[in-house]
């Protein structure tokens, strides 16, 4: 049984196109992740497989079960842990865990072993008769995590799980989710923005303005990018795009404000353009030559980085002068 | 995992306790709550007492006790169902919304869990009956619980209706305060029923809180044995619709009727959020 699988799942917001037709499946135990910008459809896509939102074509199950037809069935199966906070704060961690406990119907024998094992898992143990109100961020995240985990669901979504905090507790949240995994074997569906959190999934669906434009495990993915990233800075950067293209046939263009472009055996590349650079007068300031990452495979996927994406229109400016470079 | 009618009973249950501890653990709200029918009931009721003279030992704070109660239990009952747009704003509501269980038993626990938390209010209000000239008699005192209980389910399953609509706490309180305010003062709480132009007294009969209080007031009065028949029947006429006397029981089932109503809508616009 596939713990997820979607067919042609689509959403609209009356005009709007949010999700336009995504299609994949997850196994059990896997940890699978949505890779892509903020607006890109990750969070719509979660809320249609969690039954909060009415998709509007296509189907989906979750645990075996239909997200429409089967509704309670799929909430009973699935664990949530949201970027927005959804705890009582004026409740003490216990309280928030009991409270969830009933609305999920765990065997009453059950309830206080899980609770505190589930307190335990997340570090928090200590911390059960606190009230959620003097609890850091990570602390409530951890809580959330190990309220989702309290009912032992087959599929726990994931949607940012690491937004907004600092670099330990994101390794640490990370420690206890391998570790879940580990001993549950439950199911992770994670959508994320991060480079480095999609490194651990076991595969990824890289999504970009409502579709899925490429799948596969993280390795997969990068080797389906055989060429190394180069970027220059320079300060005429339009120049530089035209020179790279009319003396390498190179397509080029800015990221993240540094020239950007992708070419094989990166290394042996540039000691050339330095030579033909130096012989145009092309300043450059300085190279980086990187192997490819997940954001490079994003990039030759879509066409932009992902900061970039969120960045939206700043770039667009760059983009058009160097395609209208290209044009001549 | 528990069977269909113990799982909905629990989720009534812990969604009931929720708001049990959320009252407890804040008192001050409780105090303000009180706060401001007492203001009523001391402040104008002692002061206008001076215009009003009733004679045979009537106080005009005896008059206006069940007003006074019920406008406790009104504010109480409000807050409580508006914290469901409190839940909205800070995320707890998806918890709800997201788990296995009906929306119906989240509305259902709730209603009973303001209508318990305003019925706190209510015994308050009751143990300091005495101040107004109401007799500690426990019978009286049941009966009045109950009715104020009846109120605060009402009043909590309107608040919801209300509160199922709108996205923020302020806009909550803002509409409330509008509805509030010509509800308490078409009730009779502050006059008696009898003896008023044609308008007012329809737009009495329409006004919901009329039922709630009129049967506060005439339990209170039916035992207050000095007070003679005449002016019992100017100050306490009853409601009559056409002519017809409508009694207590009537009464009291219309408030019921209203309070299963919002019930139901409340639970059938929750059904559709999110």
């Amino acid at each position: 049984m596939l713990a997820v699988d979607v067919h042609g799942l689509r959403k609209d917001y009356g005009e709007v196109k949010a999700v336009k037709g995504v299609e994949f499946s997850v196994e059990g135990g896997e940890t699978f992740g949505f890779l892509g910008p903020n607006g890109a459809g990750k969070t719509t896509t979660i809320g249609m497989l969690c039954t909060l939102v009415r998709p509007t074509a296509g189907r989906a199950s979750v645990a075996g079960y239909d997200v429409v037809r089967e509704r309670e069935h799929v909430r009973r199966s699935i664990g949530l842990v949201f970027q927005d906070p959804t705890l009582d704060n004026y409740l003490t961690a216990e309280q928030n865990l009991r409270f969830h406990a009933e609305l999920y119907g765990v065997p009453r024998q059950v309830v206080k072993r899980r609770l505190r094992s589930v307190l335990e898992l997340v570090g928090l143990a200590d911390k059960a008769k606190a009230q959620v109100r003097s609890f850091s961020g990570g602390m409530k995240r951890r809580l959330e995590i190990a309220r989702g985990l309290l009912h032992a669901p087959v599929v726990l979504f994931l949607d940012e799980p690491t937004i907004g905090l600092d670099p330990q507790t994101r390794r640490s949240i990370w420690e206890y989710i391998k570790s879940l995994k580990a001993s549950e074997g439950t199911t992770i569906f994670m959508t994320t923005h991060y480079m480095d959190e999609a490194e651990y999934c076991d595969r990824i669906a890289i999504i970009d303005k409502g579709q899925v434009v490429a799948m596969g495990s993280p390795d997969e993915l990068k080797a389906s990018v055989a060429m190394d990233r180069v970027q220059i800075q320079t300060d005429s950067p339009a120049q530089a795009i035209e020179a790279l293209r009319e003396h390498f046939g190179l397509v080029a263009a800015v990221h993240e404000g540094n020239v950007t472009f992708s070419v094989a055996e990166g290394g042996e590349f540039v000691p050339k353009l330095f030579a033909r650079f130096g012989e145009l007068g092309i300043p450059v300031r300085s190279v980086g030559v990187s192997r490819p990452s997940l954001d490079d495979v994003f990039l030759s996927y879509t066409g932009t980085t992902i900061r970039d994406a969120e960045a939206g229109a700043s770039n667009e400016w760059m983009r058009r002068v160097a395609a209208r470079g290209m044009r001549r | 995992m528990a069977s269909g009618a113990v799982h909905e009973a629990r989720a009534v249950w812990v969604v009931l306790k929720r708001e049990g501890i959320r009252f407890a653990s804040d008192p001050l709200r409780a105090v303000v709550s009180v706060l401001q029918p007492l203001l009523f009931l001391f402040v104008l009721g002692s002061g206008l007492g001076s215009l009003v003279d009733f004679g045979h030992h009537l106080n005009l704070r005896t008059f206006l006790y069940p007003g006074a109660a019920a406008m406790s239990v009104l504010f109480t009952a409000l807050f409580s169902a508006g914290s469901i747009v409190w839940d909205r704003e800070f995320g707890f509501l998806r918890e709800m919304l997201v788990a296995p269980v009906s929306r119906t038993s989240i509305v259902v626990g709730k209603c009973l869990g303001g209508a318990l938390v305003a019925s706190v209010q209510g015994v308050l209000m009751i143990c300091i009956s005495g101040l107004a000239g109401v007799p500690y008699d426990p019978a009286l005192m049941f009966t009045v619980l109950g009715e104020l209980l009846l109120l605060a389910l009402t009043v909590t399953a309107f608040g919801m209706l209300v509160a199922a609509k709108i996205q923020q706490f302020q806009s909550f309180m803002a509409v409330t305060q509008m509805l509030v305010m010509p509800l308490f003062f078409l009730s009779g709480a502050m006059y008696p029923l009898s003896g008023l132009p044609a308008w007012l007294r329809a737009l009495t009969r329409v006004d919901p809180l009329t039922y709630a209080v009129d049967p506060v007031r005439k339990a209170v009065f039916a035992r207050l044995s000095a007070v003679p028949p005449a002016l019992r029947a100017r100050l306490v006429p009853g409601v009559t619709w056409d002519g017809w006397h409508v009694p207590v029981g009537v009464e009291l089932g219309v408030v019921a009727a209203m309070a299963a109503a919002f019930v139901v809508v409340a639970a059938l616009e929750f059904r559709r959020t999110g």
